[in-house]
């Protein structure tokens, strides 16, 4: 990430519809992208302009759902592009948000079944596992390599959806330090709820069972998105992730993963997280550094 | 007093006009799919708009009501029964309790709505009642119906005052064709296809397939060309992908250029395939009524064309309440 600047031409606005406006931060995925789409997103929020239905921030573009009967079209594209002027003229916000420890077993027996059902047709390598075609197209060692790179640097959540609750995750690391795996050559049509996925530069934790087309590589331990909001976690919203959140992973034994499950049926589950002050400049500037400097905040939570 | 489901039919969910303001974090707005026939059923029992209705796909439920109730059956052309003897469909029908309700086979279309005086009365989740089947929300507990259901029915509003008028006129209810012309507004990603490809998608004919269902309806034809390009950082390799972004309701996807995809109101909320324009809000409810084999063609129209037909689609659905007396 030290070739990028945070400096962004202007986005791209058109419209889907009567009833959305899209707005291209960027074609390519960033950090410093997905940092401006969200500032946009939170500052239109504060707006509470009457007429806006949804404000969805995604990985490097907006989409906005609008009811043009209330606010007309016109209105809302130059309250965007002013949102957008005044943050070019401004220094960069922080983004105020929390750092979440997931638990996932990796090399789980769960995805494992599935990835069994399809491998000829559907993956590139279908002798070998999804963690172990992962680690070779990296040029890594083997699947533990892949492993350790995928929880010792923390993620962004850097959109959520596609299903309910789905997170879509960037990892904050130097664009030569991204993982980077293909999706299925052609997407599964079962995926167990909870798989830690893979496709492209994204990782996602898949938040409900269905069709899917990242590679798999564990599953969380626990839920993220719990319509009977039975955990405390869950008490406000039935989804757990927002864009913004930050997400270190754990690696768990099975007996760890067990001891998690039997928190969650006696409701004591709690996920370990802390809130933290985002800095793009920092991140931008020594991102592994930095990244110390956040996860510091769960220690001793 | 309720619903209790004998045979659940293919497809039946509970719905109403939807679920706002959750499509940020992937939970799409979900409804009848057909909300003017959905909206034109609650009219005519005495309802408002926002009661919740039965959406039948093809083949429809058995039930029989535990009580004397009020319904009528809007929608796509389809036999309705009432203890065997045919009903008229877009009329008013007075049930007795222990009266059962079935259907014969659908003459066209998609999909038909139950509307009953009161409402289906399921609570409400994130403001609406309707069914999110793959989030496992709202509607009856998160899913379509089952056998051995018991459905629940509100009381009627206003003191169980109903419109004058019996029946639908004619002349409002919708016409189920063989043959669509669908509006659309191009933009998103219209840029990234060929002069050829967007030749193709606006000129050639185009016929909704087999797997069209809530989430979407895909079409085959002569497919399209993208514009080759190095793809930018994290969009995938195929031409036709783009960094994970957000799925506007009714936008035009046309993965690896072979079929178009037109996202309906299970959308999923966003994924990594460019779209190349959207259906215009006052034709949603005719793509919800293409059958598989629709010959459809899209028709490129501008905004402010769009937001004209919007005016033009609430202009007849008010008519539509005037003419049956009812309040809105």
């Amino acid at each position: 990430m030290t070739t990028e600047t945070a400096v962004l031409p202007g986005a791209r606005y058109t419209w889907g519809g009567d009833e959305f406006l899209f707005v291209e931060v960027s074609e390519a995925m960033s950090l410093p992208a997905n940092f401006k789409v969200m500032s946009i997103a939170g500052r239109l929020s504060e707006s509470r302009f009457p007429g806006i239905v949804d404000i969805c921030p995604a990985n490097a573009s907006l989409l906005v759902r609008f009811d043009p009967d209330v606010l007309p079209p016109e209105q809302l594209e130059s309250a965007v592009r002013d949102i957008e002027r005044d943050l070019m003229n401004h220094q960069e916000r922080a983004l105020e948000t929390r750092i979440v420890e997931v638990p996932v077993w990796y090399e789980d027996p769960f995805t494992a079944e599935v990835a069994q059902r399809f491998r000829e047709g559907f993956h590139q390598e279908p002798e070998g596992s999804d963690i172990d075609y992962a680690a070779k197209v990296n040029h890594l060692k083997d699947a533990a390599e892949f492993i350790q790179r995928h929880h010792e640097q923390p993620w962004l959540v850097s959109m959520v959806g596609f299903v309910a609750g789905l997170p879509f995750l960037f990892q904050l690391v130097d664009r030569d330090k991204q993982l980077e795996v293909p999706k299925y050559l052609s997407p599964r049509t079962d995926t167990p709820k909870l798989t830690v996925g893979h496709g492209g530069c994204f990782g996602c934790i898949y938040s409900v069972r269905g069709a899917g087309g990242y590679q798999m590589f564990g599953v969380a331990a626990a839920p993220i998105f719990d319509p009977g909001q039975a955990l405390a976690d869950f008490k406000d919203f039935m989804v757990f992730f927002r864009p913004g959140d930050i997400v270190k992973f754990k690696p768990v034994t099975e007996a760890e993963y067990n001891a998690i499950q039997a928190e969650i049926s006696a409701g004591t589950f709690r996920y370990r997280q802390a809130p933290v002050t985002f800095e793009l400049s920092k991140a931008l500037a020594d991102p592994e550094g930095y990244n110390r400097e956040l996860m510091e905040a769960l220690n001793g939570i | 007093m309720a619903f209790e489901i004998g045979n659940p039919g293919l497809a039946t969910t509970v719905q109403d006009q939807g679920r706002a303001g959750h499509y940020n974090v992937g939970i799409p707005q979900s409804g009848s799919m057909d909300q003017y026939s959905a909206e034109l059923g609650n009219a005519l029992v005495g309802n408002t708009a926002r009661e919740a209705v039965l959406e039948c796909t093809y083949l429809g439920p058995v039930l029989t009501t535990d009580s004397d109730a009020v319904i009528v059956v809007t929608g796509a052309p389809v036999e309705v029964k009432v203890n065997g003897e045919p009903r008229p469909q877009w009329s008013r029908l007075p049930l007795k309790a222990g009266d059962q309700l079935s259907f014969g086979v659908i003459q066209g279309g998609t999909r038909y709505y139950i509307a009953v005086q009161g409402g289906i009365d399921v609570p409400e989740v994130l403001g609406s009642r309707s069914t999110y089947s793959l989030g496992g929300i709202g509607g009856f507990k998160g899913r379509k119906l089952e056998a051995g259901d018991v459905v629940p029915v509100g009381t009627p509003l206003n003191g169980g005052q109903l419109p004058q008028a019996e029946t639908v006129p004619e002349e409002f209810r919708p016409v189920y064709a063989k043959e669509q012309e669908v509006r659309i507004v191009l933009g998103l990603y219209d840029h990234r296809l060929t002069e050829e490809g967007l030749g193709s998608l606006l000129n050639e004919e185009w016929k909704v397939t087999p797997v069209a269902d809530r989430m979407g309806l895909r079409y085959s034809g002569p497919g399209v060309k993208w514009r080759e390009r190095e793809q930018p950082f994290g969009a995938g390799s195929d031409p036709s992908n783009i960094v994970d972004a957000g799925y506007a309701v009714g936008s035009i996807q046309i993965p690896g250029g072979t079929q178009p995809i037109i996202l309906h109101r299970d959308a999923v909320s966003g994924g990594g395939y460019a779209m190349v324009g959207t259906v215009i809000s006052a034709d949603m409810d005719l793509v919800a009524r293409a059958a598989p084999g629709t010959a459809t063609r899209f028709v490129a129209v501008s905004l402010a064309d769009a937001l004209d037909a919007r005016r033009e689609m609430a202009g007849r659905r008010d008519k539509a309440w005037a003419a049956l007396g009812a309040n809105r």
